[in-house]
């Protein structure tokens, strides 16, 4: 029974140098920051980082993996907090916030190295 | 105009025309997108799309433009000019009103929603730009997304290079026409001269085809090149240098060639065609000079 307060298993990602630049292309987001390293320190970063479109999918991913094939993701709603670089390890963790009907709305957080990467909420339809 | 102005301008054209994705909805890029993403759900093998793709299907691609009448293109333009060079993502809320299916053809449109700032953030000074993206199959609305970039002016970069102040070095003269460029490299940014879709450098006060009228302004080069000529130095001495060294006449990427010291290289190493990057060496507080190392 999924009710206000389920917490969702953890899922963690390890965020290798192949990670960064195969999602970062294969959501055709082909700025350099996500594949050169060279222009993403000369840009005033530490390394090539995930992408946002990326960040969408892992999140859909966590959240959609737990609810099970039956469900319709309705809404994905994130916001980045610190980057999260090549090398990093990526821990996502969620819980529901609400459940009205079959409609859930889920929290989730992805947390690396320097602290929370992306957080943000996921309205999902239960099967029935 | 003020940024704000020029947003007001841009957010009251409202949407832009509808682009449509470069392919349908297509299964060997959801196959591409499940492996990088590791998501195993079976109901997108099956000819249904995963929706967070939705902006995947729409995206410019790797030489892509943005089409004239786009609203972000525009607010980045004029951010660019104001000196806010970099651009990071920083919100995305996408709404879906159905899962897409293998063989649809998405186009989408966006207006510009906000622009707030100047805002002091970690990266450094910048602005809020959002925009609202409505994702179309054929005359339908299947998704749509609010998002949100800080448009920032980054902090100097880390001079790659320290020389010690020298007396007696030669400075350059910097006026009106070339003080920009000079701002740049002390910014980290290796900045040419632009005269509408014309590159010209060293700068000048016209554009090559002398219209008296014209306004200059400005992009950020990539800071990649090649040796298009070089020199070895040996003698005289040069404050500051060790000969033997090495200048280089390097064609940037832009298309416009600029001259600089080759620090970090034997100068039997060096050779014409050779990629280089930029690389800033800081004089002292006044003065940054734009120089290249070789590229790995």
């Amino acid at each position: 029974m999924i009710a206000a307060g389920t917490e969702l298993p953890e899922l963690a990602f390890d965020v290798t140098p192949t990670f960064v630049i195969s999602t970062a292309l294969a959501t055709r987001d082909f700025q350099d920051v996500h594949h050169d390293r060279d222009a993403a320190v000369a840009r005033g970063s530490a390394d090539i980082f995930l992408n946002i479109l990326t960040d969408t999918g892992l999140v859909q991913r966590f959240v959609a993996g737990w609810a099970g094939p039956d469900a319709l993701v309705r809404s994905i709603r994130i916001k980045l907090g610190v980057p999260c670089y090549a090398g990093d390890r990526l821990v996502f963790t969620g819980r529901v916030r609400s459940v009205e009907g079959r409609v859930a709305v889920v929290e989730v957080t992805g947390t690396g190295k320097l602290g929370a990467h992306v957080s943000g909420t996921v309205t999902v339809e239960l099967d029935s | 105009m003020s940024i704000e102005a020029a947003a007001a301008r841009i957010a009251a054209q409202g949407e832009s025309s509808r682009r449509l994705a470069r392919d349908p909805v297509n299964q060997a890029m959801i196959n591409n997108w499940l492996e990088a993403i590791g998501d195993t759900d079976p109901r997108y093998t099956r000819g249904v799309a995963p929706p967070a793709m939705v902006q995947v299907w729409t995206m410019p691609g790797l030489h892509g433009q943005r089409a004239a009448d786009d609203p972000l293109g525009a607010m980045m333009r004029v951010l660019d000019e104001a000196g806010y060079t970099s651009v990071v993502a920083t919100n995305s809320e996408q709404t879906y009103h159905r899962y897409l299916r293998v063989g649809e053809h998405v186009s989408a449109s966006t207006a510009l929603e906000s622009v707030v700032g100047p805002k002091r953030t970690a990266l450094g000074e910048g602005w809020f730009v959002t925009t609202r993206t409505s994702f179309y199959v054929g005359g339908e609305l299947v998704a749509d997304m609010l998002f949100r970039v800080l448009k920032f002016a980054p902090p100097p970069a880390q001079p790659a290079q320290s020389v010690q102040s020298a007396p007696g070095v030669l400075r350059p003269v910097i006026s009106r026409d070339t003080e920009f460029f000079w701002a740049g490299t002390k910014a980290g940014e290796l900045r040419i001269q632009r005269w509408g879709d014309t590159l010209r450098h060293p700068p000048g006060p016209m554009p090559p085809d002398g219209d008296l009228g014209a306004e200059p302004g400005w992009v950020v080069a990539s800071g990649r090149g090649t040796v298009h000529s070089y020199v070895v130095h040996h003698r005289p001495a040069v404050p500051g240098r060790e000969p033997p060294f090495v200048i280089a006449l390097v064609e940037l990427e832009e298309g416009v060639r600029m001259l600089g010291e080759l620090v970090g290289a034997d100068p039997a190493d060096v050779h014409i065609g050779l990629p280089v990057t930029v690389t800033f060496v800081t004089v002292d507080d006044d003065l940054t000079l734009p120089a290249w190392r070789v590229a790995r």
